[in-house]
């Protein structure tokens, strides 16, 4: 079988080194932990409205937290045991937030939860308001890493309607294979899961955009596919940040998305890969959100793995299972190295939005010292949204916040290619992060005038 | 202990070092040409011209500014020398060269804040300033003399007897009896600056920079396909007066000056459409330079007058952004 790889985004992007240690690496389960602890807010929008109170006793799929709104999501128990304490605990991204403190107690799950394995391919059952309902339901968001409740993405608002529906299986981040090795080992659930999308959505067609490092994958899934009407793989050349919504649209469709508006308004819809497996298991086995494939990895570590983890458990008692956090680590980053977050602490929780922990040493991950720009245009032609990365440093150094809009700083993804090209080693993504956060908040202080 | 800081977590381990050197590379062929048709001089030259162009950047730095940062072996004061050596003829006094380094640093470089922050591109001030002080020597160009190791003829660059020949009124015609031969041209056996000869080993240059990404193709290709273009109306309109469009492409500093100094980074367009843009200025005016002005070569003075307009360039020629189609 043949297949081009020539498909991909037209401006910028970078190619860093691949490092995906774990692509032949099956799925292990991790083991079940003593405690975990659960963030009312693992998602974008408002956090969850605690249901249950100290002391009480949970089972796997006891809902802990109801949705406070539309764009919220529903929070379950992972794991079955007793409420020792809710209280503020710092997240893995540094903030404060109502955690909900289990103490794990055997393994039972509630008696809705199929717990076999069998492949469920029934879609005729569903309809579309059904499927919709119990995404809602399931707690399911984005899993690719930004988190957003999954429904709100399905609820398709008057006078749009979506022609296509995309499936992001790039995984460009470098290291990660949690998507990967979820698509050779439940490629035939992924397929129910998105052909369950797309009736959510009443689409016709689904396109799978898998990155050329994963051929295994794309040879397992196209002929998969025919049982399926309307779903096809599109290889794409391996390019960073094409997992990113518009440039994978732009990849797949040869579109954009213009700048402020959503895929929807040019008839798009993208799911991540894992989200779409979320999905299948909440729809055919009745399952909420309650674990997820964490790609737990780093050079020095002894036994790099993809882990089947349940959600609110400590990155420390996962890095036990595979050998230890290294005495080198300079660095504990939730996600991939590009987008990222570093943490504080090993103590840190997998949240549903955990595609990875990375563990980086010095040599791997000390910025260098910053340098005059030598204005070598690396960050421009790097920039795949095709912004100037030195200009908006400067106009953020100088507070010139209207020239900073005026050249689209809201149009950054905060992908990184600029500070990681920047051979003066300047960190153009700091500087431009701290002024678009400025630009948005006179933006909003206007609007309330 | 962790550390914590925003992403991304790792970096391409570019630097810029390692560019500069890349560039330095990049201009060997161009060095061992010019040590075969002009001999030790050449050698001489260019080792004076690096050694001073850093001792220039390391006494400011420390003296002038009394600052401990110290730059001079990042490789860009070295790539200045090398030009500078490379601009000028290999009879050039040293002393001449020396004070040409001077003013290069000196004035080119230092004064705006050293790498980074300097509008001109500094081996062009250089040069630009031993040409108005010096015109003699500037212009006194010693022949190949492959052989022997002492230069004794002296002659006119391919360019100068094309400007004088055309000036006594003869026709293109006759005067290209006297010039080297296109493959002379194409290969170095040529009189002319040191490093600007051989147009083969520019391009061997100028490709490894493409291939390491040091450089783009934009600014060497519109400055080249603008020069081909412009000659090429002329020459259609009246072949006595003006040169076939090749001639322009292979003589002179074009080689030299599209993919050292044009694509100097520091001085030129930030975005590929600016980049375009500074190209085809650089190259009209060359030619109108060339067939129409005083000089026989104007490729220097071309760059120097589009680097004062590259902050013009990058105000208002902006990249292609994503979604913002009209």
């Amino acid at each position: 079988m043949k297949i081009s790889f020539k498909k991909t985004f037209s401006l910028g992007g970078i190619h860093p080194p691949e490092n995906k240690i774990t692509a032949t690496k099956s799925i292990i389960s991790a083991q079940l932990p003593d405690m975990v602890y659960i963030s009312v807010n693992q998602h974008i929008g408002t956090p969850a409205k605690i249901v249950v109170k100290k002391g009480d006793s949970v089972k796997v799929g006891t809902l802990l937290g109801q949705a406070d709104g539309f764009v919220s999501a529903n929070i379950h128990s992972p794991v079955s045991g007793l409420i020792e304490k809710i209280e503020d605990t710092p997240s893995a991204s540094g903030y404060y937030q109502q955690t909900i403190h289990i103490k794990v107690q055997e393994d039972i799950w509630e008696d809705y939860i199929i717990k076999d394995s069998d492949l469920n391919r029934d879609i005729e059952s569903h309809t579309k308001e059904d499927i919709v309902a119990r995404v809602k339901e399931s707690g399911i968001v984005g899993l690719g890493g930004a988190a957003f409740p999954t429904h709100v993405k399905l609820f398709v608002p008057e006078g749009k309607s979506p022609k296509a529906l995309l499936i992001n299986a790039a995984e460009c981040e470098p290291y990660l294979t949690a998507d990967h090795s979820l698509l050779l080992e439940k490629a035939d659930e992924i397929l129910v899961g998105i052909a369950l999308l797309m009736k959510a959505l009443a689409v016709q067609k689904a396109f799978i955009g898998i990155e050329s490092n994963k051929k295994d994958a794309i040879k397992l899934i196209t002929p998969l596919c025919s049982k399926y009407s309307g779903i096809e793989v599109v290889p794409l050349k391996v390019k960073y940040p094409q997992g990113g919504e518009k440039q994978l649209i732009r990849a797949i469709s040869g579109k954009e998305v213009p700048s402020g508006k959503l895929p929807l308004d040019i008839g798009y819809v993208v799911s991540n890969v894992s989200t779409a497996f979320a999905i299948y298991e909440a729809l055919q086995k009745n399952k909420p959100l309650i674990e997820r494939v964490v790609t737990v990895t780093g050079k020095r570590l002894e036994a790099p793995s993809n882990m089947k983890v349940r959600i609110g458990t400590r990155f420390s008692y996962l890095l036990e299972q595979v050998g230890g956090l290294p005495s080198s680590a300079c660095k504990v980053i939730a996600g991939g190295p590009m987008m990222g977050r570093a943490v504080a602490s090993v103590d840190a929780v997998v949240s549903k939005g955990t595609s990875g922990i990375l563990i980086l040493d010095e040599k791997e991950t000390k910025r260098a010292k910053e340098q005059n720009c030598i204005r070598c245009a690396s960050c421009v032609s790097v920039c795949p949204m095709g912004l100037e990365p030195y200009l908006l440093k400067y106009h953020g150094q100088h507070s010139m916040h209207e020239n900073a809009q005026q050249n689209y700083i809201l149009d950054c993804i905060e992908c990184g290619s600029c500070s990681y090209s920047c051979p003066a080693n300047i960190p153009l993504l700091d500087y431009i992060k701290v002024e678009k956060n400025s630009v948005i908040q006179i933006n909003r202080s206007k609007n309330l005038k | 202990m962790l550390i914590v800081s925003p992403s991304p977590h790792i970096h391409s381990g570019r630097s810029v070092k390692q560019i500069m050197y890349s560039v330095l590379l990049a201009l060997i062929p161009a060095f061992v040409v010019s040590l075969y048709v002009f001999g030790i001089a050449a050698l001489q030259l260019t080792v004076i011209a690096i050694v001073s162009c850093m001792f220039f950047e390391f006494a400011i730095q420390k003296f002038l500014l009394k600052t401990d940062k110290q730059s001079y072996t990042d490789g860009s004061a070295a790539i200045t020398g090398v030009l500078l050596a490379f601009n000028v003829p290999s009879s050039l006094p040293v002393w001449m060269l020396v004070l040409g380094c001077f003013i290069a640093i000196g004035v080119g470089k230092m004064t705006f804040g050293g790498l980074g922050n300097n509008p001109f591109n500094p081996a062009l001030v250089g040069r630009v300033f031993l040409l108005i002080s010096f015109p003699v020597q500037m212009t006194n160009w010693p022949m190949p003399h492959l052989s022997d190791l002492i230069d004794a003829q002296s002659g006119a660059t391919p360019l100068s007897l094309m400007k004088e020949g055309l000036a006594r009124g003869e026709s293109v015609s006759s005067i290209m009896k006297s010039v080297p031969s296109y493959s002379a041209l194409f290969f170095g056996l040529k009189g002319g600056s040191l490093g600007e000869v051989s147009v083969l080993a520019l391009l061997m240059g100028g490709a490894f920079m493409l291939y390491r990404k040091i450089i783009s193709w934009h600014i060497p290709i519109s400055i080249l396909a603008t020069m081909f273009l412009f000659s090429g109306i002329l020459y259609i309109y009246d072949p006595n007066s003006f040169v076939f469009p090749l001639f322009h492409l292979l003589s002179g500093g074009t080689m030299l000056a599209v993919f050292f100094m044009a694509t100097d980074m520091v001085t030129s367009p930030m975005s590929k459409p600016g980049m375009l843009v500074y190209g085809v200025f650089i190259g009209l005016i060359t030619i109108i330079i060339r067939d129409f002005g005083a000089y026989p070569e104007g490729i220097s003075f071309a760059i120097l007058f589009m680097n004062a307009l590259v902050p013009l360039i990058n105000k208002y020629i902006k990249p292609q952004r994503f979604g913002h189609k009209k």
